[in-house]
């Protein structure tokens, strides 16, 4: 297992299984995230990898027949068991998707503020403080606090994920899921993508999933090795990308297959 | 092919030319301020106007749109967003097979479950015939739009915390408002100029009158009788009645139009 001693722990899945109707996208993982790491899930297209990260704040289930067992545990409580409000939970855990998805009816602030208005009114100095900070840190703020009351789609791609970033962080998740999140962008917007991950792990529990070996060699502290819906190997990131213990692992991350 | 393809649409374009064309020539010169501001008078009389109609017929068409709006619209979120199962199958099928049913059959309802109880024609019945010509057209448009609206954007606000309702009214059904707004016009245009369903219920009247509780006249009802009717002077306004319909519904359909441009075109 991935994590060492001393970091504290904040989510962990227990033998999940995630399954469509009788198929078994995600077969008895058991996974450790640590407090303010990034733990990249990496493996071919099909192998779980997004199956995964939608359990780990329940999104899965919305899937028309989708369902799971096992457990995932934050902080020690399992987040399906009996009593947890999923819509609750899905605010202490942002999630960000590969392709941009701004709200088309609402400005760059509306946007970000989106998060911070359903837990009820707050007063609007609170919200604005919220959205600056939320922006600044998804380093989008230089380039549109002079236009925060336009129309989100007027960003370029790059412009828009980093927003959704934004709207993902500004209700101040405890973890952040990245599915995919450099999917649709240019390479200078992976960078900015890629730097943000490093500047945001302070702050949460990042779990990023990616098709990209070098991202996730870039951005993570961990890496997790996924195929046909089982986990074959999890460990410290320059450990699986120079030495990994088995041997489909280093077949997929030297290409030779996936 | 492209010939065969320009004469067929040249022959639809030319349809409405010539009925708007017949209308102009036969119903402009009778259009004047007397016919907007004065009541009709007693047959064999010249001169007089269709004021109560065009009253009339905005008082019927607002309050079917009252009643049919938000059924209409209500129903075809719930298609869209919750109508998976067989209570939505059921709720689309029946929404089709009434779009689908004369509109004279509608006014028979409406008489039998409205006017037949209560002893009377009303603008009322007339209404609720309307509203229910107007509700599967208005549920089966907003369904289409809000379909329209990409999955990611609900999967965005779902994690983000927004429970399913909200989602829904939030960001779905405001995702989609022009589109159901463009619907929702071209359903009142639509029944603006509806005849029959009004023929048991509304009935007609020849008076003013703001009471939906009584037979009230419409611009539609007005053309159906001074049409068929035997006099020179009915035959003169009936003709600028039609115009004047047909200029309604134009509007309204060029207000649809503006707001589905405003849709694509920058927000805010």
């Amino acid at each position: 297992m991935a994590a060492s001693g001393n970091t504290r722990l904040r989510l962990e899945t227990v033998k999940l299984t995630a399954l469509f109707g009788q198929l078994r996208a995600v077969r008895d993982v058991s996974l450790l995230f640590p407090a303010h790491t990034v733990t990249a899930i990496i493996g071919p297209s099909g192998c779980g990898k997004s199956t995964m990260l939608r359990c780990l704040n329940r999104m899965h289930e919305l899937t028309p027949g989708a369902s799971v067992t096992g457990e995932v545990l934050l902080d020690e409580m399992n987040i399906y068991a009996a009593g947890v409000n999923a819509v609750e939970l899905r605010r202490r855990i942002g999630m960000v998707f590969q392709r941009p998805t701004p709200f088309p009816t609402m400005s760059i602030y509306d946007n970000v503020a989106a998060g911070l208005r359903v837990n009820g009114r707050k007063p609007g100095a609170e919200i604005s403080e919220s959205v600056e900070r939320a922006l600044q840190q998804a380093a989008l703020w230089d380039e549109v606090k002079d236009r925060l009351h336009t129309s989100a789609l007027a960003l370029s791609g790059g412009q828009q994920q980093r927003l959704c970033i934004a709207r993902a962080v500004a209700p101040q998740p405890e973890i952040l899921l990245l599915d995919e999140p450099t999917a649709s962008l240019d390479p200078a917007g992976t960078q900015r993508i890629e730097e943000l991950c490093h500047a945001l792990k302070t702050l949460y529990t990042i779990v990023i999933v990616t098709h990209n070996m070098q991202q996730a060699a870039r951005v993570s502290d961990y890496t997790a090795f996924m195929y046909l819906g089982s986990l074959i190997e999890v460990g410290k990131t320059n450990e699986i990308f120079t030495k990994p213990k088995v041997e489909q692992t280093e077949a997929y991350i030297t290409g030779r297959f996936g | 092919m492209t010939g065969v393809v320009v004469l067929f649409s040249f022959v639809a374009v030319l349809a409405l030319v010539l009925i708007l064309g017949n209308l102009l020539l036969k119903g402009a010169t009778s259009i004047n301020w007397d016919f907007f501001t004065k009541n009709p008078v007693p047959a064999g009389q010249t001169g007089g106007g269709v004021a109560n109609a065009i009253v009339g017929t905005g008082i019927i068409v607002a309050l079917a749109a009252l009643i049919g709006v938000p059924i209409g619209v209500g129903a075809g979120m719930y298609l869209a967003e919750y109508g998976g199962g067989r209570f939505g199958f059921l709720v689309r099928f029946v929404a089709d097979v009434l779009n689908g049913t004369p509109s004279i059959v509608i006014g028979i309802v409406g008489w039998t479950f409205i006017v037949r109880p209560t002893g009377h024609f009303s603008a009322l019945a007339g209404s609720v015939s309307l509203a229910i010509l107007m509700i599967p057209m208005l549920a089966r448009t907003t369904e289409e739009m809000v379909r329209l609206v990409p999955n990611s954007l609900r999967e965005a606000a779902l994690a983000l915390g927004y429970a399913r309702w909200r989602t829904s009214l939030k960001v779905v059904a405001r995702t989609a408002l022009g589109g159901i707004v463009t619907g929702c016009l071209v359903g009142i245009a639509r029944i603006a100029g509806e005849t029959a369903p009004l023929l048991f219920t509304a009935l007609g009247n020849l008076n003013f009158s703001l009471s939906v509780n009584h037979p009230m006249q419409t611009l539609s009802l007005q053309i159906y009788v001074y049409g068929t009717g035997p006099f020179e002077e009915w035959h003169r306004l009936a003709w600028a009645s039609a115009l004047v319909l047909m200029g309604l519904v134009l509007i309204i359909s060029l207000a649809a139009r503006w707001v589905t441009r405003q849709r694509y075109g920058s927000i805010r």
